[in-house]
């Protein structure tokens, strides 16, 4: 893997967001201020936008210029959320042009404890953290198991759906959603939504290059 | 909970413009007061930076005007960086206001309590800092509607952003030094309670559909200021009623003593008119007097509002001579003027 999945991956995010727009505006009304799929897509058309101005920098450069332009147009708590993830991740990998399985488990590892450390969210709190942390520990079981990565990241892509779907029944206790407080139960979580969606991209960019 | 499409009239000429367009109409009705800088999406004061003088910036999403670019001037704030509707302004406004309005004496963020605004005010005092400004940072949340505990983000900041925008405003332009003036922010802040009540959903112009749907004969209690749901739902009773329940839920957090006084701020959130936000103010005041409260100083009009949600909170500020001496100080901003 390389710069250009780093791009692809973008590309995917950028074209998934957009397409369930609607869908993450209408789960965040039910319990937030119905404005997900908005932030999101204006964040990662910007990213595809700045990644496609770039000249020739490595995947871990992109990534941090892909975090710097969430944090700069996203607003809300997405935009610090997962610019800080992306930037987080894009650390992990220095000046290296290349990165293998097991570092892109790194990528993900500090990507999700940078949003634990920010939000200061854990697992159940009816959060993005509820898709990621999923997601990064299939990953990092399957890769640690040697099975092929796509294999391992459709697996990761899953396991964030299904600790999406899981936000379902519980109680928010971070975000504009505790505010709710019981009136949160029942609703699917629009920032684990959108996590699921950009771990689906992942999948999605890695196995169409191989 | 279903969103459902609504007729929407609005004067727009592009729903992604909304906000700047806005802006650009603010600073061409007032430009005596502010400017506006186009590139960085930031109100600062004319006059900024006051050379020696703390100077005070807020933010937060937009669909809330005046809030908080109305406020910028004379004895209020030095800047403010409005978001797009509903959503936290970034860093790169934040640390553009606050590199503008730095006079040497420090700048104090005040943060309203929502995740989005505490995360980028964070990251921007952090880039301040690097750049060598003194900044100190003051989260207001005055919402009883939200149980403060480790279940929840904590209480929303609402009603009492104003008092202390202005309060604050008023000590820096007396000469406050930096902790002298953060600790005036806070001090408003912990002896104000606020809580609203919401008569209809609001539309935001990118969405062009109301947030919530409010059944026929139903109020919203306890509602958020982005049309966020609140505590629960009941039906619409009188204004006095309404009211009742509404100072209740201040009273019973603040817990003011016998005799306190106090200042009572009626907020509209932009589709109620001054005509019931004076009947609701003078229900209010009826009602704290009775309670032995002394309503001494009132705000009432629509000063934090939620786009055209048809709806007022109630904030009450226990006061202290200083508090009113600085409340009285001069300010000359857009939407609150007074000894000029």
């Amino acid at each position: 893997m390389d710069a250009t999945t780093i791009s692809s991956w973008m590309r995917e995010i950028e074209a998934s967001v957009r397409a369930e727009r609607d869908h993450l505006v209408q789960l965040d009304a039910a319990i937030g201020d119905a404005d997900h799929g908005i932030n999101m897509t204006r964040g990662f058309e910007a990213v595809v936008q700045a990644l496609g101005a770039d000249n020739g920098s490595p995947p871990g450069r992109l990534l941090i210029i892909a975090g710097r332009t969430l944090v700069s147009t996203v607003g809300g708590a997405s935009g610090p959320l997962w610019g800080s993830a992306l930037r987080a991740g894009g650390r992990v990998l220095g000046d290296q042009t290349t990165f293998d399985s097991a570092q892109l488990v790194e990528v993900l590892s500090a990507a999700l404890a940078s949003v634990k450390d920010l939000g200061t969210a854990a697992l159940g709190d009816k959060t993005m953290v509820d898709a990621l942390e999923p997601a990064v520990e299939t990953l990092k079981a399957r890769i640690a198991d040697g099975e092929p990565l796509a294999q391992a990241l459709d697996a990761a892509a899953a396991a964030a759906e299904d600790g999406m779907r899981g936000t379902i029944p519980l109680q928010a206790r971070k975000g504009r959603a505790s505010y709710l407080g019981e009136r949160s139960v029942g609703h699917q979580d629009p920032g684990a939504t959108s996590t699921a969606l950009i771990i689906r991209g992942l999948q999605r960019a890695v196995s169409s290059e191989s | 909970m279903a969103v459902e499409t609504h007729l929407m009239r609005k004067f727009l000429n592009d729903p992604a413009a909304v906000v700047k367009e806005s802006l650009a109409g603010l600073a061409a009705a007032h430009s005596d007061l502010l400017r506006y800088d186009v590139a960085n999406q930031i109100i600062v004061r004319k006059d900024a930076p006051k050379k020696g003088k703390v100077a005070l910036i807020s933010g937060g999403g937009s669909g809330h005007e005046p809030m908080h670019g109305g406020f910028v001037g004379v004895g209020m704030l030095d800047a403010a960086c409005p978001g797009e509707v509903f959503t936290s302004p970034v860093p790169g406004q934040m640390l553009a206001a606050t590199k503008a309005v730095d006079g040497g004496a420090g700048v104090i963020h005040i943060v309203k309590n929502y995740t989005g605004d505490v995360l980028n005010f964070k990251l921007a005092a952090e880039d301040a800092a690097d750049e060598g400004i003194k900044v100190t940072s003051v989260v207001i949340d005055d919402d009883v509607a939200v149980q403060d505990s480790l279940y929840t983000a904590g209480r929303r900041g609402v009603g009492a952003t104003v008092l202390a925008e202005k309060i604050a405003g008023a000590a820096a332009e007396a000469g406050g030094d930096l902790a002298k003036v953060t600790d005036i922010v806070k001090r408003v802040n912990e002896r104000s309670r606020s809580f609203g009540v919401a008569l209809s959903s609001c539309v935001p112009p990118a969405s062009g559909k109301v947030i919530f749907e409010l059944p026929e004969g139903q109020i919203e209690l306890g509602v958020g200021i982005h049309g966020e749901p609140g505590r629960r739902r009941a039906p619409l009773g009188s204004a006095s009623e309404v009211v009742d329940v509404m100072v209740e839920a201040v009273l019973s957090d603040l817990k003011p003593k016998q005799g306190t006084k106090v200042l009572a701020f009626v907020n509209g959130m932009g589709g109620t008119p001054l005509l019931e936000l004076y009947l609701v103010y003078g229900e209010v005041d009826k009602k704290l007097r009775k309670a032995g409260v002394e309503p001494v100083r009132n705000l009432v009009g629509s000063y934090i509002t939620s786009l055209e949600m048809a709806g007022a909170s109630l904030t009450l500020l226990e006061l202290d001579e200083e508090l009113i001496s600085l409340w009285d100080a001069r300010v000359h901003t857009a939407a609150l003027r007074w000894g000029i």
